[in-house]
């Protein structure tokens, strides 16, 4: 047939609102009042974000901690153009961030405007949204350390 | 609430005393570009013509609609595409009176119906209407009621509902996912549907 | 343990499928498959398949593509929202048990109508990973640049993985990405597309469908007349959180490798071949470690999953290749591998031999 083949918008959206339970309930009240906490494991470390559990050994974790603003980046990509769901307008930073106190890397994005001015190794620190809610999102992202 | 059933959570002294976050909003959007087979492109675009068609089994001859390229009891490819008429009866339905969040011009209570074509060995889902819906039944003789001609497209909301014929009901041994059955030689065969009663 | 064989294969891949259901690429591959060995439905003692709603955009779509099958009179059957390999371990945990004696497994993605990569997202930790929405080839990306500068791993040698991939996959007729003269100088000459990933790091995605008929003992001998054993079979996993766990290693892999090899009595480099699913050639380069491939066997032969990654299929692709090679002579022992979760989160290996 001559015509166009038939096409049509199929938009799935689903509304979830999930519950946190206390830690990563804890977590997401940190990002609403400006801090980053993680949760002490049995050996001592500290993990960031937090679980209720110890992903290794499973033993339920207790110990919410309080970390640095600011840390290493451990690894990083470059995303351009941005996601079109994700929270960021322009192309950003994803990097791993090994936080200050921390012992093991979290997920978010860095704040520059090249791939050129990302490196592993390079300190960051949080840059904080002005209105937030308790979501991941509450978190801008990081930006480079200014050298004190 | 549960969560740490060994202990209680201990926070830092910067998030003792306030509001804890109990929940948080994630909502998704996945965003597909549908295109539908073959198959169902020829019975969107026959619909555009106020026709309907069905795809006829290789295997017995039983006709499927939609038409989905496959007879689903044995797994063959179908590829005969053949013309229903739009008359039929009511093989089951219900009646109900909640509205549809959305759904416009659908006034409750309604009466979504099982339809099954003059032809066709399993049914479709169509609304009832034309009738108090306490008369709905099945078997009830019914017809399609066509949108406007310049209001046609390649959609099945061509048809805004069916309507009663008047005609004299099918059997009730012969309604509904008993149709195609009843109307093959050998009823007690492997040809889907419910067995006689 | 039961012996266990693919006894026969069907298999589909494409760029897209466009004018195509999923039950409508189904139907000729299962009845590919169980015709192989003169099998018709009634003969299938189980079935169970392997495919994700989210590709199709529909819930519980998988209910639909069993029209594929003739599920009548009704069938036993099962499905996992996981790659069909992992169906094909469920088939093999019945055949096992001794219920039944043939299994059909299938699976299936046409993840073209929707975006693959952000779909891909949705697997993550639903807090604080998904609605950051971070595309598939970034977060492999973060794993490649650990590798990378950990020293584990050269530049040099992912680009050697894609040029193995593009050119082993010529003459494949499901690869969907294959070239006999791309060099190593042209994949390092790319710009990278999610840093430092270039174009040929990433696997090409494709449509595609496959189906797998097993056959227990002495049924599979009258089947076929050179089965493909499935002498030893593991999966195992790691913890989900990307930053809990090393991402230049994947010990579920290696843990899987060293249950389905010592159960099949073999020592890896004893093996002829070994299908990988390999999203990227980072993630392939960590297998080949982890799995202690050590030269002596030859890497996907087929192009494997970065000639053509049909998500929920290509591991069960893997299978069918490997088996396929043993079923034709080709090969006596062969490896296939498949994975789920980002960042080689969760691992299978199947280790088949012709005797």
């Amino acid at each position: 047939m001559d015509e166009a083949p038939l096409r049509a918008d199929l938009i799935l959206e689903y509304p979830f609102t999930r519950t946190t339970g206390p830690v990563v309930g804890a977590f997401l009240t940190g990002l609403r009042e400006g801090i980053l906490i993680g949760i002490r494991r049995s050996d001592g470390t500290v993990m960031v974000p937090p679980a209720e559990y110890d992903p290794v050994t499973s033993e339920p974790l207790t110990e919410v901690v309080e970390v640095g603003q600011a840390g290493e980046v451990v690894s990083w990509t470059w995303v351009d153009p941005p996601r079109p769901q994700s929270p960021w307008d322009g192309p950003h930073g994803l990097a791993l961030i090994l936080l200050d106190g921390a012992d093991t890397p979290m997920f978010h994005a860095v704040l520059v405007d090249s791939p050129g001015e990302l490196a592993t190794g390079m300190r960051v620190s949080a840059v904080w949204r002005e209105e937030r809610e308790g979501h991941i999102a509450d978190l801008a992202g990081f930006s480079p350390e200014v050298d004190a | 609430m549960s969560g740490a059933p060994d202990g209680e959570v201990r926070l830092p002294a910067s998030l003792r005393g306030v509001e804890p976050v109990q929940s948080v909003r994630t909502p998704i959007r996945l965003e597909y570009d549908y295109r539908p087979s073959a198959s169902a492109e020829s019975y969107l675009r026959a619909y555009a013509d106020k026709r309907i068609i069905g795809h006829r089994s290789p295997v017995d001859g039983a006709v499927f609609i939609p038409p989905r390229g496959v007879d689903p009891r044995h797994g063959v490819a179908i590829s005969e595409e053949v013309d229903l008429p739009d008359t039929g009866h009511v093989g089951n339905f219900c009646v109900t009176h909640l509205p549809i969040p959305g759904r416009k011009g659908l006034e409750v209570p309604y009466v979504s119906a099982w339809i099954h074509l003059d032809g066709a060995a399993v049914g479709f889902l169509g609304l009832v209407r034309g009738c108090p819906t306490d008369e709905v039944r099945i078997g009830m003789r019914v017809r399609a009621v066509w949108k406007p001609d310049d209001e046609l497209g390649t959609t099945a909301e061509n048809i805004l509902h069916w309507e009663p014929t008047g005609e004299p009901d099918v059997p009730l041994e012969r309604a509904g996912n008993r149709s195609f059955h009843a109307s093959q030689p050998d009823a007690g065969g492997d040809t889907g549907g419910e067995a006689d009663a | 343990m039961r012996e266990v064989a693919v006894v026969a294969t069907a298999l589909h891949q494409v760029p897209a499928l466009t004018d195509t259901t999923e039950v409508q690429l189904m139907v000729p591959l299962i009845n590919a498959a169980r015709a192989a060995v003169g099998l018709t439905q009634a003969d299938i003692g189980f079935t169970c398949s392997g495919s994700s709603d989210f590709l199709a955009g529909q819930a519980f779509s998988f209910v639909q593509t069993l029209d594929a099958v003739g599920a009548f009179p009704p069938i036993c059957e099962s499905h996992v929202e996981m790659d069909g390999a992992f169906a094909l371990y469920e088939a093999w945990v019945k055949l096992q048990i001794g219920e039944v004696d043939t299994a059909l497994v299938f699976s299936y993605g046409k993840s073209s109508p929707g975006s693959l990569r952000d779909v891909l997202a949705l697997q993550l930790d639903p807090y604080f990973l998904a609605p950051l929405w971070p595309p598939a080839d970034a977060v492999a990306a973060l794993q490649a640049r650990l590798l990378l500068e950990s020293g584990l791993v050269g530049a040099q040698e992912l680009a050697e993985i894609a040029v193995r991939s593009q050119r082993n996959a010529v003459g494949n007729p499901n690869a969907v990405r294959s070239s006999s003269k791309v060099t190593v100088a042209d994949v390092m000459a790319e710009a990278p597309v999610a840093d430092p990933l270039r174009p040929s790091d990433l696997a090409a995605e494709s449509d595609g469908g496959c189906a797998v008929v097993l056959a227990a003992g002495d049924r599979a001998r009258e089947l076929c007349g050179r089965p493909a054993w499935i002498r030893g079979i593991g999966h195992r996993i790691d913890a989900h959180g990307l930053g809990t766990r090393d991402l230049t290693r994947a010990p579920s892999a290696e843990l899987a490798t060293s249950v389905a090899v010592a159960a099949a009595g073999l020592t890896v480099d004893s093996l002829d071949l070994a299908e990988l699913h390999s999203p990227t050639t980072s993630q392939e380069a960590i297998l080949v470690r982890e799995l202690g491939l050590d030269g002596s066997t030859e890497v996907n032969p087929s192009g494997g999953a970065l000639a053509a990654n049909t998500m929920m299929a290509a591991g069960l692709v893997r299978i069918a290749e490997a088996a396929d090679r043993i079923i034709d002579g080709g090969a006596d022992r062969a490896l296939a591998h498949a994975t789920s979760g980002p960042c080689l989160q969760q691992n299978l290996v199947c280790v088949m031999a012709g005797g």
